[in-house]
């Protein structure tokens, strides 16, 4: 894990990036990385996020800014902006049911080329996809989703970078810090080494490639 | 009462001690308000936690805890939280005993259509496939018709939610149940006779000798 700056960090990013972000409702959102993203208008953004948040909250803020070419979530029925860009083709949406969502950034993260999941079964979401029977019942190949960057928000950071999340804000975060070639946290405290027990560690250090250390939040 | 009450009420009965309850948005969660904590109903919230608690009152909520439309909820004492990954497992893999949900269309076989209206509303499916794909019960709160239009169709026309029937539907006129693979009347709202529920139902009902009213 190394320290760096909020613009060291984003400078990493390049134009057409594929960047999974934490965060439910924009809750658990990494927000000043999204902020410095907007600051270095990183364009062309192929964006992994559960849903769109809200206009001017999480990635609510990427779709003001109009820097995102390619989503994949599983609702952005409350950001009107996400959707006035989907309908006007500037960004190729991929709706996919949430579970699957979450398993598939799973299996990313985990070395499996994707999971068997009966959601979806019969429904628009099966095509184009291979249906495979297990014991008599229909499942759908979901492959493995992985992105270049992972931007995560954490409760606890320490200097090693073990991450530990508060509430509902863990969502998403936990399994997109496995999918990504390069990991960026930001945290609401960064704690001395030994603060976050062993037992209560979600995210373990090694996982972990950047921490913003300049300020809490 | 007015409709959504009706609805409420009579869903909150379906609820037993112990079950893991998940509730969407709309009607559905209203579902809560007429639960009683006796009953130790555990309530799921899909963002990451089981032990919803009440809306906050005002300077008390909590911007890390929040319910999957990202509105503030408290959590109860012996509450607990997790990641994405276990709340749809929890969801997917069978352990949640009840969900409730709001419908656009249920169908004659029990087939729900819920996340989208081609051309005209994409919101996605957020969690609603996985939910009736894995959860024990699916019961669906809807009203029974919208703007005269009968929402218990003979054949959904709207994108299916999972090729799964679901189990129960309870609207402001009627409990509709789908236990064989068939819609069977149970029960009529207070005052609605069985005639005017099969006036305005499309499906075909089958429906027993005897029909008793909603008790709420």
């Amino acid at each position: 894990m190394k320290a760096v700056s909020l613009e060291e960090a984003v400078a990493m990013i390049p134009d057409g990036a594929s960047i999974m972000v934490g965060g439910f409702m924009g809750v658990g959102t990494p927000e000043r990385l999204l902020d410095e993203v907007v600051r270095q208008k990183k364009s062309d953004l192929s964006l992994i996020c559960n849903d769109a948040a809200t206009p001017g909250k999480g990635v609510g803020k990427l779709f003001d800014a109009t820097l995102v070419s390619r989503l994949t979530a599983t609702h952005i029925g409350l950001n009107p902006k996400a959707q006035q860009q989907m309908l006007a083709n500037q960004v190729a949406v991929d709706l996919i049911p949430q579970g699957t969502f979450a398993e598939r950034i799973r299996a990313g993260g985990c070395g499996l080329g994707g999971v068997l999941t009966p959601t979806g079964v019969g429904t628009l979401v099966a095509e184009g996809k291979r249906q495979i029977e297990v014991n008599g019942k229909p499942f759908l190949l979901e492959t493995a989703l992985r992105a270049q960057f992972a931007l995560v928000h954490a409760f606890l950071a320490d200097y090693l970078g073990n991450l530990a999340y508060a509430l509902t804000s863990r969502n998403f975060n936990p399994v997109m810090a496995m999918a990504a070639d390069t990991v960026i946290v930001t945290a609401e405290h960064i704690v001395p080494v030994g603060v976050i027990a062993p037992d209560h560690v979600v995210t373990p250090a090694p996982l972990v490639d950047y921490i913003i250390m300049n300020s809490n939040g | 009462m007015d409709a959504q009450e009706i609805i409420a009420r009579r869903v909150a009965q379906e609820l037993r001690p112990g079950n893991l309850v998940n509730l969407g948005i709309g009607i559905p969660t209203l579902v809560a308000n007429y639960v009683s904590p006796d009953l130790k109903v555990f309530f799921q919230s899909e963002n990451g936690l089981i032990g919803t608690g009440p809306i906050p009152e005002q300077g008390m909520e909590h911007p890390l805890l929040t319910d999957a439309g990202g509105r503030p909820i408290s959590a109860l004492p012996g509450a607990c939280t997790f990641d994405s990954a276990m709340s749809f497992g929890l969801i997917r893999g069978g352990h949640v005993d009840v969900t409730v949900l709001g419908g656009l269309q249920v169908d004659a076989s029990g087939h729900l259509a819920n996340w989208m209206i081609p051309g005209k509303m994409v919101p996605g499916m957020g969690g609603a496939m996985d939910l009736v794909s894995g959860a024990k019960r699916v019961i669906v709160a809807m009203q029974h018709a919208a703007k005269g239009k009968s929402k218990i169709v003979k054949q959904c026309n709207l994108p299916l939610t999972s090729a799964r029937p679901v189990s129960l539907v309870v609207t402001d006129m009627a409990v509709i149940d789908f236990a064989d693979g068939k819609a069977t009347l149970l029960e009529t709202a207070p005052g609605i006779s069985v005639g005017e529920v099969m006036a305005v139902t499309e499906a075909e009902l089958a429906v027993p000798d005897k029909v008793p009213e909603m008790r709420l």
